[in-house]
């Protein structure tokens, strides 16, 4: 009982000096400017060339041609690998992995009956080829990356495929109007000469005035209607074939991770960060002033232990948290919609997210002993974790992402991104980031006890 | 030269015949290979003023850590616990953000003192320092804010007050009124042990002097018991015989 007065008579001290305290001012005008650019970094991102897996299961003797237009496939590759960075793999279930394990952003599949689909596109009984698309969206960000470079690539070799479909298919129009010669090579059918509705109308006609007008057949005059009607009709046709916009169609399947909306997830990033800065520095600094003012010896000295102390600073930053975070999210939902009914869950991820960095806040207080080394560190550190963790796997070298992977367990950060994600929008589980903001309190605060052996 | 105390008939006696109020019994103390404190043995009684003496790095910090209870030794005792004992540290430990009263008041709710608010006021009017009340600490003076640390080490009401350097960065104008204050603390009774490296403050205030070199206590006594000691230094100044009394100790 006592040591907890003693905790909410150092709490009130702690606030009152953080009143008196020209960081805090600086603090509340750089972090939304900090933040601001942050998000637009993030959200502007993308790497030059996404890798991208790419499975061919196209049997190679076969040959791409659409309306006797040939597709040179080593030049259609170099041009899609030209806007990617193609990484070949052996089949489907190599591709799945490399998805899943973050080496590649996506994985594109052209499927074994992809050219003879293609090529049925310009024939009389066609099939929309599909293309597979396998991505890995553990976050919007990176989901929306994904979605623009495919869909950017699928257009364009929609756009001249299409072309290629509507002029064969109006030459296949032409024929049928006007007549003309028509070969299939597939069945060894030779040039087959095509009669057209034009001439078949005028031979009908002809046929008719040639007969006596007593033996005119009941029926002869609806097929030449028909042939007249269908011939004007089928003019209409050819640019209506031109509309057919997407001839291949994309197939997406999920591989991994569950994409929260762009907004819930700017906000998420935005509560992390602000949280991140403000409890960072104020803890740190908090921790390291007891050392500069020289106070910490009188207080260890039997008032207040240093792991009472320590415990009083993690209160003093999940506080803070708590209350600048509520702040934020209260003037962000002018904005936007955040959804009040998911409440406790928010608070706890919020909690959690402010006791991680908090205990990283004061482990580094702990190890710089001074304000102004501390606030240094804080930025130092905690500004390239947060760039480092919001990058999305696949658009580095995978060595580089392990190293990025590891920085994502090490600090608060992307477990406190997941937290406060779940929280906002119900998005993954909470209980792996919760675990693993646990395991940061209890080692980070182990650390600034250590740093607080050299207090004294 | 005479101790400031023996102007008052008595006390002197009484300090020595005073109850023990600490009893420290071979302290040693190592930092590595380096050994700060080597068998340190002494005791101080009610209402006596102990001045330890010595150059610098001969371990009168250490020592009076020690007695404080902010570093344990590595070996020997100490008849007194810590809450026993008041401590001011050498730099001032304040919150310079704080005023004067809420740093008293702070340390006097950490120190569970019974009636907070009559102690706060009680220790600004002892100090002087109750028209100051408001100010942030950081805009005092040094020697006003010398009375605040040692303010802080009294709100327990300790029956041991230890000053480490007490006066060092005061000019002597706030000297002098600091050693007032420290006077009448030892006249109500208070034991103060405290360290300096002005030798005549120790020789003037000092009740008994206990004399440090490379961690080894290589004097106990009265000053003039030390002048003594040093041959053929009556016409010494006591300063020069101090430094004689070391060099012929090899330190
Ligand atoms: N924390 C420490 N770590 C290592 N050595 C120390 C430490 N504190 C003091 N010392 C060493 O112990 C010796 C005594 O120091 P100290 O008690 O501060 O001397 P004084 O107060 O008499 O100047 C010195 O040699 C000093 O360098
Ligand atoms: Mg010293």
């Amino acid at each position: 009982m006592s040591r907890l007065r003693a905790v909410g008579w150092l709490l009130a001290k702690d606030l009152r000096l953080l009143r008196r305290s020209p960081l805090v001012t600086a603090l509340l005008i750089v972090y939304p400017i900090l933040i601001a650019v942050l998000i637009g970094f993030a959200l502007s991102r993308g790497p030059e060339k996404p890798r991208v897996a790419f499975v061919n299961e196209i049997p190679t003797e076969e040959q791409a041609s659409v309306g006797g237009t040939e597709f040179d496939k080593a030049e259609t590759r170099a041009e899609l690998c030209g806007r990617i960075e193609c990484i070949d793999a052996a089949d489907r279930e190599e591709a799945q992995r490399m998805v899943a394990d973050g080496e590649v952003l996506a994985a594109l599949i052209l499927p074994a009956d992809f050219l003879e689909r293609l090529n049925s596109l310009a024939g009389l009984d066609p099939q929309q080829p599909t293309v597979e698309v396998l991505v890995n969206e553990e976050d919007p960000v990176k989901g929306q990356l994904v979605d623009d470079r495919i869909r950017a690539l699928i257009t364009e070799a929609n756009l001249i495929l299409s072309q290629a479909v509507s002029e064969q298919a109006g030459s296949y129009l032409d024929l049928i109007v006007d007549g003309g010669s028509f070969s299939v090579p597939f069945l060894g059918i030779g040039d087959l000469e095509i009669l057209g509705l034009r001439r078949s109308a005028q031979i009908l006609s002809e046929i008719r005035d040639s007969l006596p007008a007593s033996s005119r057949l009941e029926g002869l005059d609806q097929v030449i209607r028909f042939a007249e009607l269908a011939r004007e009709n089928l003019k209409f046709a050819l640019p209506l074939l031109g509309a057919i916009a997407e001839p291949i169609a994309v197939d997406k399947q999920v591989v991994s991770g569950e994409t929260p909306s762009l907004d819930a997830f700017a906000i998420a990033v935005a509560a992390t960060v602000t949280l991140m800065f403000v409890t960072v520095l104020l803890v740190a600094g908090s921790l390291a002033l007891e050392r500069e003012e020289n106070a910490f010896p009188r207080l260890a000295r039997g008032l207040v232990s240093p792991g009472l102390l320590l415990a009083e600073k993690l209160a003093l930053g999940i506080a803070v948290s708590v209350a600048v975070t509520a702040l934020m999210l209260a003037g962000l939902s002018a904005f936007v919609a955040i959804e009040w009914d998911r409440l406790a869950v928010i608070a706890l991820a919020i909690v959690a997210g402010g006791a991680g960095f908090a205990a990283f806040g004061a482990a580094l207080g702990g190890l710089a002993r001074d304000v102004r080394a501390s606030s240094l560190l804080a930025f130092m550190v905690a500004l390239p974790v947060a760039f480092l963790s919001l990058i999305p796997s696949g658009t580095v070298e995978p060595g580089l992402y392990t190293a990025v992977e590891v920085l994502r367990v090490a600090f608060p950060f992307a477990p406190s991104l997941e937290v406060m994600s779940a929280g906002l929008e119900g998005a993954g589980s909470i209980w792996p980031p919760l675990l693993n903001l646990a395991a940061i309190v209890l080692i980070y605060a182990g650390l600034a006890r250590f740093g607080m052996r050299r207090f004294a | 030269m005479a101790s400031a105390r023996d102007q008052a008939p008595g006390a002197l006696s009484a300090a020595a015949e005073g109850e023990v109020v600490i009893e420290a019994r071979s302290l040693r103390k190592r930092f590595g290979n380096r050994e700060a404190l080597r068998d340190v043995s002494f005791e101080a009684r009610a209402g006596e003023l102990l001045a330890i003496i010595g150059p610098n790095g001969a371990g009168k910090t250490t020592l009076l850590s020690i007695l404080a209870g902010i570093r344990s030794p590595d070996e020997g005792t100490l008849s007194r616990t810590r809450e026993e004992i008041g401590w001011v540290p050498q730099q001032a430990a304040l919150y310079r953000k704080l005023t004067v009263e809420e740093n008293l008041r702070l340390f006097a709710r950490l120190e569970a003192v019974a009636d907070v608010e009559s102690t706060v006021a009680e220790m600004l009017e002892q100090t002087g320092l109750a028209d100051r009340r408001g100010d942030q600490v950081g805009t005092l003076s040094g020697g006003n804010q010398q009375r605040v640390n040692i303010a802080i080490g009294l709100l327990a009401r300790p029956a041991v007050l230890l000053l480490d350097e007490p006066s060092s960065g005061l000019d002597p104008r706030q000297r002098e009124r600091l050693w007032q204050f420290v006077l009448a603390l030892s006249d109500a009774g208070t034991s103060v042990i405290f360290s300096t490296h002005y030798i005549q403050e120790a020789e003037r205030y000092g009740d008994r002097l206990l004399v440090l070199a490379d961690g080894e206590r290589v004097f106990d006594g009265t000053p003039s018991d030390l002048h003594a000691a040093v041959p053929d230094s009556r016409s010494d100044d006591f300063e020069s015989a101090f430094v004689r009394f070391l060099r012929e100790r090899g330190h």
